[in-house]
């Protein structure tokens, strides 16, 4: 029985038949995305306590932080997450536009809420570092207020995508604002470089001259993998329910009118 | 691809590109608020009336530090520098504890018709590179840095080097 309810295509099928409607496929991705589900879920578990016991008991304390810096070990990891979870949000939102394809929308929907708290994560867990090491809480400097910003248009997307009795009208809209909102990950990104801010500059560099020691590196690292597999993980498995809520709904109305 | 997603397509990148550069002329163009403080250079050359209120950033110059304790409250002065150009500043109270030589700070004040800065309050920006206490002494002994003086090298260079404990 419920190989019946998830087999059936919940979208129409693409004309052209193209890679895209092949794989994004809200039926074949249900199909895809379920076995994979408890490996991400353990990954996910594994890797982040890895890094975080790792980087709270065993490595070192900083030389001019002490054991404070450790909050780098959540903060950083949901910092990088919450700006990886918008990007996504916004590729979603270009599919949604130009392709108009209904599991870019259902994505958006559930990547909205997962990414806010992600970012909410962020912002606490700076402010947490902010009052002993700067010596205040907040400060309205680029980097902060970029990332605040972000929580906000995270927040705007959640309510806009949900604000309309036609569904279709909410995911319209909720796209161009995640686009329109996507200008804020290259500030979030260069801000410590283009103002001076309170915020530190960058400490990891991919085109080297990184300034981190090698056993304060790894479990940041290892947190980090963790956390963006937390992010699939909590995002894959709501997009599966709200597929499977969108089928039990359709075929609750085909049986009411076939009964009427 | 079907003309109508063609056209949405290109649609798509023609407002992307439009809100792209309205974003980065506007940016531009408020850069001087934007920024969370003023260096000493900036602040000479903009010369703010007393009174007035702005963040100083910059570095504690080496060797400027001194604390007066009276009636049990300390006040110290020091220089804040940029390198080229250096503040006299005043603080009355308990500064944060990453307060040294050589440290980035953030005051929060006016400047004094005396040309001094006089801080209200002072916030420590700490740096960006992380290491072992260990390490950073096996440096500084060395002579390869001084956090005194600006940033470490790379880390390839320092990731070698043996920690003799854990924790702090």
């Amino acid at each position: 029985m419920t190989e019946n309810i998830l087999a059936p295509e919940i979208a129409p099928r693409g004309a052209t038949g193209s890679w895209l409607h092949r794989y994004a496929n809200p039926g074949r991705f249900l199909r895809l995305a379920q076995p994979a589900l408890p490996w991400l879920a353990a990954f996910s578990i594994i890797l982040t306590v890895t890094g975080i016991v790792w980087g709270y008991f065993f490595a070192p304390a900083d030389w001019e932080q002490g054991n404070a810096a450790r909050i780098m070990y959540v903060h950083v990891p949901a910092a990088w997450v919450s700006m990886a979870g918008y990007a996504a949000l916004a590729v979603c939102s270009f599919f949604s536009i130009v392709w108009r394809h209904p599991l870019a929308d259902l994505a958006a929907e559930e990547i909205g809420p997962v990414g806010a708290g992600f970012t909410f994560v962020c912002l606490i867990s700076g402010a947490l570092w902010g009052k002993p090491m700067w010596g205040a809480y907040w400060v309205w400097d680029a980097r902060l207020t970029s990332v605040l910003v972000l929580f906000f248009l995270y927040l705007g997307h959640i309510a806009l995508i949900r604000a309309f009795d036609n569904r279709e009208h909410g995911y319209r809209a909720a796209a161009i604002l995640a686009l329109v909102g996507a200008v804020n990950l290259p500030i979030i990104v260069f801000s410590v470089q283009w103002w001076n801010t309170l915020h530190q500059g960058n400490t990891i560099s991919l085109t080297g001259g990184s300034k981190i020691y090698i056993t304060m590196l790894y479990p940041l690292l290892i947190a980090s993998v963790g956390f963006y597999m937390c992010f699939l993980t909590l995002v894959t498995t709501r997009l599966c329910s709200a597929i499977m809520e969108r089928k039990t709904r359709a075929l609750l109305l085909a049986a009411a009118e076939r009964a009427a | 691809m079907t003309p109508r997603k063609k056209r949405r397509l290109y649609l798509l990148l023609a407002c992307g590109i439009a809100v792209g550069s309205a974003t980065a002329l506007s940016l531009a163009a408020f850069s001087s608020t934007l920024t969370f403080f003023l260096g000493p250079r900036e602040v000479l050359a903009k010369d703010p009336a007393p009174g007035m209120d702005f963040r100083l950033g910059g570095i504690v110059q080496v060797g400027t530090v001194n604390t007066v304790v009276s009636n049990g409250t300390p006040t110290t002065n020091f220089r804040v520098t940029d390198g080229q150009a250096s503040i006299p500043v005043t603080f009355t109270g308990v500064l944060p504890d990453l307060f040294r030589e050589g440290q980035g700070i953030v005051a929060i004040g006016s400047m004094t018709s005396g040309g001094d800065f006089s801080a209200s309050e002072v916030l420590a920006k700490h740096g960006s590179s992380y290491m072992p206490k260990d390490v950073e002494e096996n440096l500084k002994n060395s002579g390869k840095w001084n956090p005194k003086f600006g940033p470490p090298p790379d880390a390839s260079t320092w990731n070698d080097m043996a920690v003799k404990s854990n924790g702090s």
